[in-house]
């Protein structure tokens, strides 16, 4: 391996890591109240509402099954409009945020539905208005659960990143693309695959180790 | 004395995939400032949706519920919300937040009702120190037996000085030693702060040991109602009977036979009715099943008897007891 796929490897790990993280950031920025929103207004939930939960649930359906491929692809003209071009590991962010949000939204959503219902009957009967009790009941309870979900998010929008690189992204995808796909230099796709094998881990573990700390269960 | 709640014909009816399923049948009762108040029935009897009534967790499908003489289902969101500061309720599975500290849920409806944090946690503190768990303030709920629990739930409870607590089968989960000690909790609140309680039971040992009055649910319907020493040496309906007297297990042995079911208070508790009457009648009587309890400090007993075949021999005893003053019927 040159010394220049080397050093191009090196940065590739921090792109790699630049993409996820403000990827993974902005997708909750987003994808958590939209979660919270899922949850809050469907049957039998605090703010039940039939019209705004059909109206989320079918965005979020929609954008989930998409394959990632394709929307890289049809929003590049939203990508350009937002950070004025499509090229480049800044570019990515917006395919790979916007990619995450749903799956960000669904995950939150399981995760709020999984806290015991007698808790939210205990607020209630306290005099807690729908949202305190999302905020101070609901979330607090569901945290370990959705640190947990946050580590699988993360890992996924990391996968994500990798194709980013078909259409011009950085990162790591781009480097296994080009020199090991492309170029044929086995060496390289090896070095990446594994590169990225690690740093899935890395961020699994992490997460499992957050869930467990915050766990008082 | 006025009244915490006043129901008046209430009705309760769910609907699910079209089908109608109506909960509570034209339920008319009240509950008493200071009483303690049983609710009692069989499980899927109603008692669980009446008790959310009272605190408009279930909506009532028509007829009104009255909290002193406020209708509950008059209230808009935040009156409502206003008034629950009122009415505490604490539950068979406890549910309290386990990601926080057994102080932080103590806190809680303090919290809610916007009391500045020091306040709320000297608070907090002193409603722990009630239950006798002031040392598990920082300790989170799992590390807590049921019983310790369901005393962090009552600490909980009390906490915004409600006027009434309502329990949910809140002795259902824990062992009858701990079961008993709760309930010793809850009659010492009931008269040191002078708290309204609604208990909801499936069991008839709760309502003896702490209950005034009682009220009987079957099948979504107000049974009987009445002080407990009333229903349970003299129950009028058939729901009541069966609560209080269980099954007799046996049969007359001889076809002939007949078996009667005496039932006296503590005042005909220290005669020796059986023994009188074969003294006084030389008739004699086989004992079934016996046994007597104390409900709010007075003996209640109960026994089932099996009387010679003759019939005559039957009414001499029958009337022995009738005279007696105690309560005979016949056990079919």
């Amino acid at each position: 391996m040159s010394d220049y796929i080397r050093e191009a490897i090196f940065s590739g790990i921090f792109e790699t890591l630049e993409m996820t993280f403000f990827a993974s950031l902005f997708s909750y920025i987003v994808g958590l109240p939209l979660g919270v929103l899922l949850y809050a207004t469907s049957k039998g939930r605090l703010l039940e509402n039939k019209g705004i939960n059909g109206v989320i649930g079918f965005i979020v359906n929609v954008t989930r099954s998409l394959p990632f491929l394709i929307l890289l692809v049809l929003l590049i003209p939203f990508t350009r409009f937002v950070v004025g071009t499509s090229i480049g590991t800044v570019a990515s962010i917006v395919p790979l945020t916007v990619g995450a949000i749903p799956i960000v939204a669904r995950m939150v959503e399981s995760s709020l539905n999984e806290v015991n219902p007698g808790i939210i009957e205990a607020a209630t009967s306290m005099g807690a208005s729908p949202v305190y009790t999302i905020i101070h009941f609901i979330i607090p309870e569901a945290t370990p659960s959705l640190l947990q979900g946050g580590a699988i998010n993360v890992a996924t929008v990391l996968g994500y990143s990798a194709m980013a690189g078909v259409i011009g992204g950085g990162g790591l995808g781009a480097i296994a693309l080009q020199y090991g796909y492309y170029r044929y230099q086995k060496d390289v796709l090896w070095t990446t695959v594994a590169l990225l094998v690690i740093m899935v881990m890395l961020i699994q573990e992490i997460g499992i180790r957050m869930s467990k700390k915050t766990r008082k269960t | 004395m006025s009244n915490v709640f006043e129901l008046t014909n209430v009705f309760k009816t769910y609907k699910n995939d079209g089908k109608e399923f109506t909960a509570l049948k034209d339920v008319s009762l009240d509950v008493r400032e200071g009483e303690i108040f049983g609710i009692i029935g069989m499980s899927g009897a109603g008692k669980s949706t009446l008790v959310r009534t009272l605190n408009r967790l279930e909506e009532v499908t028509s007829g009104t519920v009255k909290f002193y003489d406020k209708d509950l289902s008059s209230l808009k969101a935040r009156e409502l919300r206003e008034v629950r500061h009122s009415i505490s309720m604490i539950f068979q599975g406890f549910n309290l937040v386990n990601q926080r500290t057994v102080l932080a849920n103590v806190e809680q409806p303090l919290r809610i009702a916007g009391v500045p944090r020091k306040e709320r946690k000297e608070k907090a503190r002193q409603m722990l120190e009630i239950v006798g768990l002031s040392e598990k303030a920082d300790v989170f709920p799992a590390r807590l037996s049921g019983g310790q629990k369901q005393r962090v739930a009552i600490a909980r409870a009390l906490a915004a000085d409600p006027k009434v607590l309502l329990c949910d089968e809140a002795t259902s989960a824990l062992d009858p030693k701990i079961t008993g000690e709760i309930l010793d909790l809850l009659k010492k609140i009931n008269q040191e702060r002078k708290l309204t309680i609604v208990i909801i039971t499936h069991e008839m040992a709760v309502v003896e040991k702490i209950c005034d009055r009682v009220a009987i649910i079957d099948d979504g319907n107000l049974a009987e109602v009445g002080a407990v020493k009333d229903v349970f040496s003299n129950p009028q309906s058939k729901a009541a009977k069966k609560l209080v007297f269980p099954a007799n297990p046996f049969d007359p042995s001889e076809p002939s036979g007949k078996v009667i079911r005496l039932v006296f208070d503590g005042t005909q508790s220290s005669v020796p009715f059986i023994a009188n009457l074969v003294e006084q009648t030389g008739l004699k009587v086989n004992i079934l099943s016996a046994n007597t309890k104390s409900v709010g400090g007075i003996g209640f007993g109960q026994m089932i008897l099996e009387l010679p075949g003759s019939e005559n021999d039957q009414k001499t005893i029958i009337d022995f007891f009738t005279k007696g003053g105690l309560s005979v019927s016949e056990v079919v």
